[in-house]
């Protein structure tokens, strides 16, 4: 019951809203009322009891169209304070009016915009949905909609009722019958109220379980907090029937999980495939150009603000050749000035690469500054979809799956169906035959190691929309990068495929019953015991293999 | 052979340039102060600024006529977000080249490996960060706040009315000493609220930690439970890809606030603030407070980095720890001032009771005893241009308790 109570009380605001505009609806379009001159005064105060007063003052009046566009204006922080008993607002359009009688204004420079807090948005959001119920767009009736599913008593029950009566969308008015249960749950009506338990349970919502759990608990003198044994019965299979769902969109979730930080891991391994598994080169310069490529999203974001804001969210598409062309390029001239004089020195080869990655970090820090820069999710990656009425999968996490299965595709037609491709074999499985028969090491070298730089800066451009972009980006990815590539097996794409899957997968499955401190910790000792096991990693090459 | 002559003159390189490094002059008319900030690593991103500020003070307190009639000559360290160098580099600053007094450290990490080397070595160490208290050493000064004067009023506030009444709570944290203790201390204070066990849930994540897709979707369902707030003691910059999940995942700041211990303006410079919009941070200290001395404060800073030339030179912002810098440095020269010597022992007794009209708009106080400053608790939420609007604040400074109360064993345990 307490957990009930709670609800009330959280709902309080939006029921106060609720109760004054189902009273007020069917006088609203006669009325043509205004604001009061005054009443937004203390909007500007510090008084929160004051400012959440005046809220729901306006939205008893939200039937008055100037009313509702004050609100909303307030919700979206548009609203100005200029002086006493003047306040201006921007519309949807972007245009100042004055809130009294919605005349065109300008906006004077001491002006400032209404401060709000997370409990003022909760009341202005409780006070428009009763009235977004009725609005001609069905993304916001769907979302005034599922709001209302958090309100309870009748009022909310006669407003939804009334929506539900006028409402043609399929969706619009399935979010309004789970809203319209919601509401009934506390109706006096045992068989209303069993209903509404058996409604809930078919939503399978979790924001219900708390709710239908409360009526089947028992008091300290044995008493249920359901009186109606049918009623405590369909509650009871109605939490049953959402548990079930919840742990079904858990392993869901976990799996969705997996296979995107699989693919993460993927993405930032493969250009390591190719210069470390193909070519045996241990770049620990690898990360770094991780980074190049993350600032060169950064650049191009910059540029496309810049210069064509009206493309600014394509900027990613734009940052993927240009990472590319500049990493391969970072890559090429690291083979050719370093890497090349050290082939077949291991360690030299560590030390070298080391020493660059920390060089190419500082000069990062010195072009861009130690902090870490701005780089934003484009707003066709931002957000995402809901599958299973409640596993929510992120479009950024989507869209870096679908681009490391097109990466990976564009490897291996390059490694399997080019003419470079069949060089890079042929050196990798004997250097010196291949240098006999007259493929120009040198400059296969040199192209390969430009590729699989390349691929890295593509790479630093995805991770650019998941996490932090500065110098030491590369840092927290090199040792994921390594541990991937070897357990893959050097030398074979596939394994670097399964491996980063592989410990993705198994790192988000541990996750929830170990946390993720001791979920990173078994990884690494399951990665050395396997190692130990299998040195030559998932897949070995097969067959006499050179060096 | 070429290699080797390109070796040794890149090592003649490093050494002329090391040369530069050290202090030109040997003259004693000057004194010596220490900077002991990481200008490279992972904590860069929040330790730079720190060593700029502090830099920037001395300048000022040397255009003023410096300290006794002696300027102050800065050696500035780098220890490299590297903890056992922390150590190395404090003991290179007193024992070598005997400053008076070092202004650094970060994490709670970094200030645990210096401090056998203050306590060894009698050294002054003021540190500027917010930390979990839990400790209280005579050769230290915190400029920073305790626990109870930044997390338990933030969880306060998330508990009240306005806050958002929440019942139900998800301790996020790095795993570290500082989240650790601090989580300690809230679950205790909690318990004390008649906060219950099963409705808080303590998460911790590696250092360095990008995918918070599991962690986000427990808090949502953990929310589900009831009204649920967040309180993340996650470490500067893993906190972008968290609030980055969080808002594709749905859960708005109206319906589960996060308050953080650790986003300031400085961490916000580097964020696409979008998804952070309405989120909390609690300090001592906020950029957009409106007083003459915070306006003369952060244009001075905006002048000093521009005649410096420092990175992004235009955008730079000013933050708590870089408040507490800037007041520590000016506590300490009214000390010494007040002492007539640099002597460590007698400036730490001149230290207690030393006031200073600070940027956040009060008059801040060293305590007389526990070497912690009386600070105001203001709680402000994320804007979209990376300021804070403070939507709450505590009437006037408040005395710190490094050894908190809520935690049993520390009941007698206040002062040195």
């Amino acid at each position: 019951m307490r957990i009930a109570a709670t609800y009330l009380a959280a709902c309080r605001y939006c029921l106060m809203a609720l109760v004054a505009l189902a009273a007020a609806l069917p006088a609203a379009p006669a009325r043509a009322a205004g604001i009061a001159p005054g009443l937004l005064d203390p909007l500007a105060g510090d008084d929160t009891q004051a400012k959440l007063q005046v809220i729901s003052q306006l939205g008893r009046t939200a039937g008055d169209p100037m009313a509702l566009s004050v609100l909303e204006a307030l919700g979206r922080g548009e609203l100005y304070h200029v002086a006493a008993q003047r306040f201006l607002l921007k519309d949807k359009d972007g245009a100042l009016r004055d809130a009294a009688d919605g005349a065109a204004a300008e906006l004077p420079a001491q002006a400032e915009p209404i401060m709000l807090n997370n409990r003022l948005r909760r009341a202005i959001q409780g006070a428009l949905a009763g009235s977004r119920l009725f609005s001609d767009d069905v993304d916001v009736r769907l979302q005034a909609a599922v709001r209302m599913q958090q309100s309870t008593g009748d009022a909310a029950a006669g407003l939804v009722r009334k929506a539900l009566a006028g409402e043609k969308s399929a969706q619009v008015r399935h979010a309004l019958e789970i809203a319209l249960a919601s509401a009934e749950l506390q109706s006096p009506d045992p068989a209303v109220r069993r209903r509404a338990a058996q409604a809930l349970g078919e939503a399978k919502s979790a924001a219900f379980r708390p709710r239908l759990a409360a009526l089947l608990a028992q008091d300290a003198s044995g008493a249920y907090a359901e009186p109606d044994a049918g009623v405590r019965e369909a509650a009871a299979a109605a939490v049953r029937k959402i548990d079930r769902h919840l742990s079904i969109i858990e392993w869901a979730g976990n799996l969705f999980y997996g296979l995107s930080l699989g693919s993460v891991l993927l993405l930032a391994a493969l250009g390591l495939a190719i210069t470390f598994g193909l070519m045996g080169v241990i770049n620990m310069a690898h990360g770094e150009l991780l980074m190049i490529g993350a600032y060169v999203a950064y650049v191009a974001q910059w540029l496309f603000r810049q210069y064509a804001p009206a493309w600014a969210d394509w900027y990613v598409v734009a940052a993927l050749p240009m990472a590319f062309v500049v990493t391969a390029a970072v890559g090429m001239v690291l083979e050719r000035s370093v890497i090349r004089w050290l082939y077949g020195r291991p360690l030299e080869t560590l030390l070298a690469t080391w020493g660059v990655s920390l060089m190419l970090m500082q000069a990062v820090r010195s072009v861009f500054g130690a902090q870490n820069v701005e780089v934003g999710n484009p707003s066709w990656m931002s957000g995402g979809v809901t599958v299973l009425g409640g596993l929510v999968l992120t479009y950024n996490r989507l869209a870096i799956i679908v681009f490391s299965i097109a990466v990976v595709g564009f490897v291996w037609l390059l490694l399997n169906h080019t003419r470079l491709g069949l060089f890079v074999r042929a050196i990798t499985q004997n250097r010196s035959m291949a240098d006999c028969v007259g493929v120009p090491t040198g400059r296969v070298d040199m192209l390969a190691f430009g590729l699989g730089s390349g691929i890295a800066g593509l790479a630093g451009v995805a991770l650019s929309q998941l996490g932090n972009v500065g110098p030491d980006l590369g840092r927290a990815y090199l040792v994921d990068s390594f541990m991937v590539v070897v357990m893959g097996g050097v030398g074979q794409l596939a394994g670097t495929v399964i491996a980063a899957l592989g410990l993705g997968g198994i790192n988000k499955v541990l996750e929830p019953f170990s946390g993720a401190v001791l979920a990173k910790i078994t990884i690494l000792v399951l990665v050395v015991l396997f190692v130990q096991k299998r040195p030559q990693g998932l897949f070995a090459p097969r067959g006499r293999s050179a060096e | 052979m070429k290699r080797r002559l390109l070796l040794k003159q890149l090592a003649a390189a490093g050494l002329l340039s090391l040369t530069a490094w050290t202090p030109a002059t040997w003259a004693a008319d000057t004194i010596k102060v220490g900077i002991l900030h990481s200008l490279s690593g992972t904590m860069a991103i929040s330790e730079t600024s720190l060593k700029d500020v502090a830099l920037m003070t001395i300048d000022e307190i040397n255009a003023n006529g410096g300290v006794l009639g002696k300027k102050l000559e800065p050696v500035v360290v780098d220890p490299a977000s590297n903890w056992p160098l922390f150590a190395e580099k404090a003991r290179q600053l007193l024992a070598q080249d005997k400053v008076s007094v070092v202004f650094g450290a970060w994490t709670s990490v970094s200030r645990k490996s210096v401090l056998p080397v203050f306590k060894e070595l009698n050294g002054l160490l003021f540190y500027p960060v917010q930390y979990e208290g839990e400790e209280l050493e005579r050769n230290v000064f915190y400029t920073g706040a305790a626990p109870n004067q930044q997390a338990i009023p933030a969880v306060e506030y998330l508990m009240s009315e306005d806050g958002g009444g929440a019942t139900r709570f998800v301790l996020l944290g790095t795993d570290y000493v500082y989240p650790r203790t601090t989580n300690k201390i809230l679950r205790a204070f909690l318990h004390s609220k008649g906060v219950k066990d099963s409705d808080i849930e303590e998460v911790y994540t590696p250092f360095g930690h990008a995918d918070y897709q599991t962690i986000v979707a427990n808090i949502k369902r953990f929310a589900a439970g009831g009204r649920t707030a967040v309180v993340s003691t996650i470490n500067g910059d893993s906190n972008v890809p968290f609030y980055k999940e969080l808002g594709n995942a749905g859960l708005k700041a109206t319906d589960v606030p996060v308050v953080a211990f650790s986003v300031g303006e400085e961490e916000l410079r580097g964020v696409d603030t979008k998804p952070l919009v309405g989120h909390l941070a609690a300090w001592n200290y906020f950029e957009s407070i409106k007083n003459p001395v915070n306006d003369a404060f952060i244009a001075k800073w905006k002048a000093y980095a521009k005649a410096k030339n420092l990175p992004n030179a235009d955008t730079v912002v000013t933050n708590d720890p870089m408040e507490a810098t800037y007041v520590g440095i000016h506590m300490w020269k009214q000390a010494v001032e007040q002492a007539g010597t640099t002597d460590v022992d007698k400036v730490i007794d001149a230290m207690g009771g030393q006031k200073f009209q600070a940027p956040n708009g009060f008059t801040m106080e060293m305590d007389k005893t526990n070497h912690h400053l009386h600070k105001p608790v203001y709680i402000g939420e994320i804007r979209e241009d990376g300021q804070f609007n403070v939507v709450w604040k505590t009437p006037g400074p408040i005395r710190a308790q490094p050894w908190s109360p809520y935690l049993p064993g520390n009941e007698n345990k206040q002062g040195l």
